[in-house]
């Protein structure tokens, strides 16, 4: 390295450098390939090939013991034609709007109060933080922490009683559809907080102010300025959340006690019954919902405008 | 700013923030607490007596799984991921700054690998290391999927700091005759380091939580979310909390020390700075 600094620095200093300068611009015109390489390399060995081979799976035909290369559509059709998939699909899709409203009012709620009301920027990073810590622990020891806050005897049960507002423990507020939205809520409200906030702090002061000298009130302030302002922000947080909760599969089955069902979930089971076309042939179609879903967001607004 | 007035929105603003960060770290304190439950105690309140019982528990019996093994297996495979995901999106942050052909591309796959759902990253990898006839390990394809989650957040975190950056310094540092090399090394590296800490950290604990990219990609060793989760369908004692009491302290003192590290480096550079000018 120390060799080559003494020529390149002369070579920098004249306009138009010969010579070694053929090689740097060589290196120059390559550079970018050799530096986006690692990158590109692992997403298309461990992301693009693995998804088409999914893809070549679900036309496979497979029985109880093994999976033959093959090109039947029965994995589709069987999926397509049973009840249990558009009932699953269905639940998956309440799941994912219920937490997708929840964590959007809390989100948007949270990041307008940290952005717009909290006025040091000390404390603003302090409280930001704050929320943010829980989210470096396990998920899966999140959603167990709620069982005893939960449970028949929990502490929401209990408190209830002994403030005599029930004289029965309620039933549903753990292994059931409650439990499972409330987790999804727990688990990604700060997908949904991060980037609204983020939104929010790019927003120019001054538009607010302006807003609010020619009489608007506060909340046709929210309303006009910063909620048209914050939209990229809350379409990356959807993002974030619908394809999250439309994925998965262990908090629906550890917070739903095995009750409910989601797409996930029946990919999940297919697999550990080792049904991989079947598995497949539901995973194609799963990515095929989930990506129609994200372009409809996109359409609303432009992430890129955002990076 | 905008004065100081604080109407009632702001209490009540301030009142469902609380709430907020009460949702978030309740049902966490609540297993701490349980997990010093007495050797008597059960997976509720009331406690029944106060004792270390269960977290000798823990290390103690063999029954429970190989605890200390997929401890050290997470540890490992984080750190791997971390120092992959700070090398491959910085990498990759600096051919961004310039057109390349595919970068469109390559962009638009990155962020198809937050989009796609983890359970078909897991069975992409296992469906393909099956057909090929490779071994899924922890090490090698778990890796793999792990970096599939990683790697993007690390390039939308590095692009944040390129947009930040000011070119002028390297400029600065061009005309006064340095090399690439040398402007990378002493000028642009030094100011991207704590942002890049943060890329290590996201790495890290993203690999050390993540349990549906591991599912079919680990082999026959376990990480331990995915013996967390073996355990939270068949211990029904709080050593389930013990465990899940020690995670998160273990978290908790990564960012601790994460945290610490970015605030001596901006203390030591503010003291730098300083004492140039």
């Amino acid at each position: 390295m120390t060799a080559s600094a003494v020529p390149s620095e002369a070579s920098s200093a004249s306009a138009a450098p010969r010579g070694g300068g053929v090689r740097r611009s060589v290196l120059r015109r390559v550079a970018p390939y050799l530096q986006a390489g690692p990158l590109a390399l692992t997403l298309l060995v461990f992301l693009l090939i693995p998804i088409l081979t999914i893809v070549a799976v679900s036309f496979w035909d497979y029985d109880s013991i093994r999976i033959y290369p093959d090109f039947v559509l029965t994995n589709y059709e069987e999926l397509l034609t049973s009840p249990v998939t558009w009932k699953t699909y269905l639940n998956t899709v309440k799941f994912a709007a219920l937490t997708w409203v929840i964590t959007l009012l809390i989100g948007f709620t949270v990041a307008y109060f940290l952005a717009f009301h909290v006025q040091s920027t000390t404390w603003q990073m302090v409280l930001f933080l704050v929320c943010t810590i829980p989210f470096w622990t396990s998920n899966i020891i999140r959603m167990i922490s709620w069982i005893p806050f939960l449970g028949r005897n929990g502490l929401l049960n209990s408190g209830l009683i002994s403030a005599g507002l029930i004289d029965q423990p309620l039933e549903f507020l753990l292994f059931s559809d409650f439990a499972v939205v409330l987790a999804f809520v727990h688990l990604y409200a700060l997908f949904m907080v991060v980037p609204i906030f983020n939104s929010m702090m790019r927003i120019d002061r001054a538009l607010v102010e302006a807003a609010r000298d020619g009489g608007a009130s506060a909340a046709q302030v929210v309303w006009n300025v910063i909620l048209p302002l914050a939209k990229p922000g809350i379409a990356i947080g959807s993002i974030f959340v619908v394809t999250l909760v439309m994925g998965d599969f262990i908090t629906v089955r550890l917070m739903s006690g095995g009750q409910s069902a989601s797409i996930g979930l029946m990919i999940a089971n297919e697999i550990s019954l080792l049904q991989y076309p079947a598995a497949a042939a539901n995973a194609v179609v799963l990515l095929a919902v989930v990506l129609i879903m994200v372009v409809a967001m996109l359409r609303i607004v432009d992430i890129r405008k955002e990076l | 700013m905008t004065g100081t007035r604080r109407g009632l929105s702001f209490y009540l603003l301030a009142a469902f923030f609380g709430l907020f960060v009460l949702f978030l770290y309740g049902p966490i304190a609540t297993i701490t607490i349980l997990s010093f439950q007495g050797p008597e105690g059960g997976l509720t309140f009331p406690m029944n007596g106060v004792s270390l019982h269960w977290f000798r528990n823990l290390f103690e019996q063999q029954a429970v799984g190989d605890f200390g093994g997929s401890f050290r297996r997470s540890i490992a495979l984080g750190l791997t991921v971390m120092v992959l995901t700070v090398l491959f999106s910085l990498l990759a942050g600096f051919a961004f700054r310039r057109r390349f052909l595919g970068s469109g591309a390559l962009f638009y796959l990155a962020v198809a690998s937050l989009i796609v759902p983890s359970i078909l990253v897991s069975l992409g990898i296992g469906l393909l290391f099956n057909i090929l006839g490779i071994e899924p390990t922890w090490y090698g394809s778990a890796l793999g999927a792990h970096l599939t989650w990683t790697l993007p957040f690390g390039l939308l975190i590095v692009f944040a700091i390129f947009n930040r950056f000011n070119p002028a310094y390297e400029e600065a540092a061009r005309d006064l005759g340095a090399t690439p090399w040398q402007t990378v090394r002493h000028v642009v590296l030094p100011i991207l380091l704590p942002s890049l800490i943060g890329v290590g950290l996201f790495g890290f604990t993203l690999s050390y939580d993540e349990f549906a990219r591991t599912l079919m990609t680990a082999g026959s060793f376990n990480t331990l979310p995915l013996e967390i989760y073996g355990m939270t369908t068949n211990v029904t004692t709080p050593v389930l909390y013990a465990l899940g009491t020690l995670t998160t302290v273990f978290s908790f003192t990564v960012i601790g020390l994460f945290l610490a590290g970015v605030m001596i480096l901006r203390r030591r550079r503010l003291r730098r700075t300083g004492a140039a000018g």
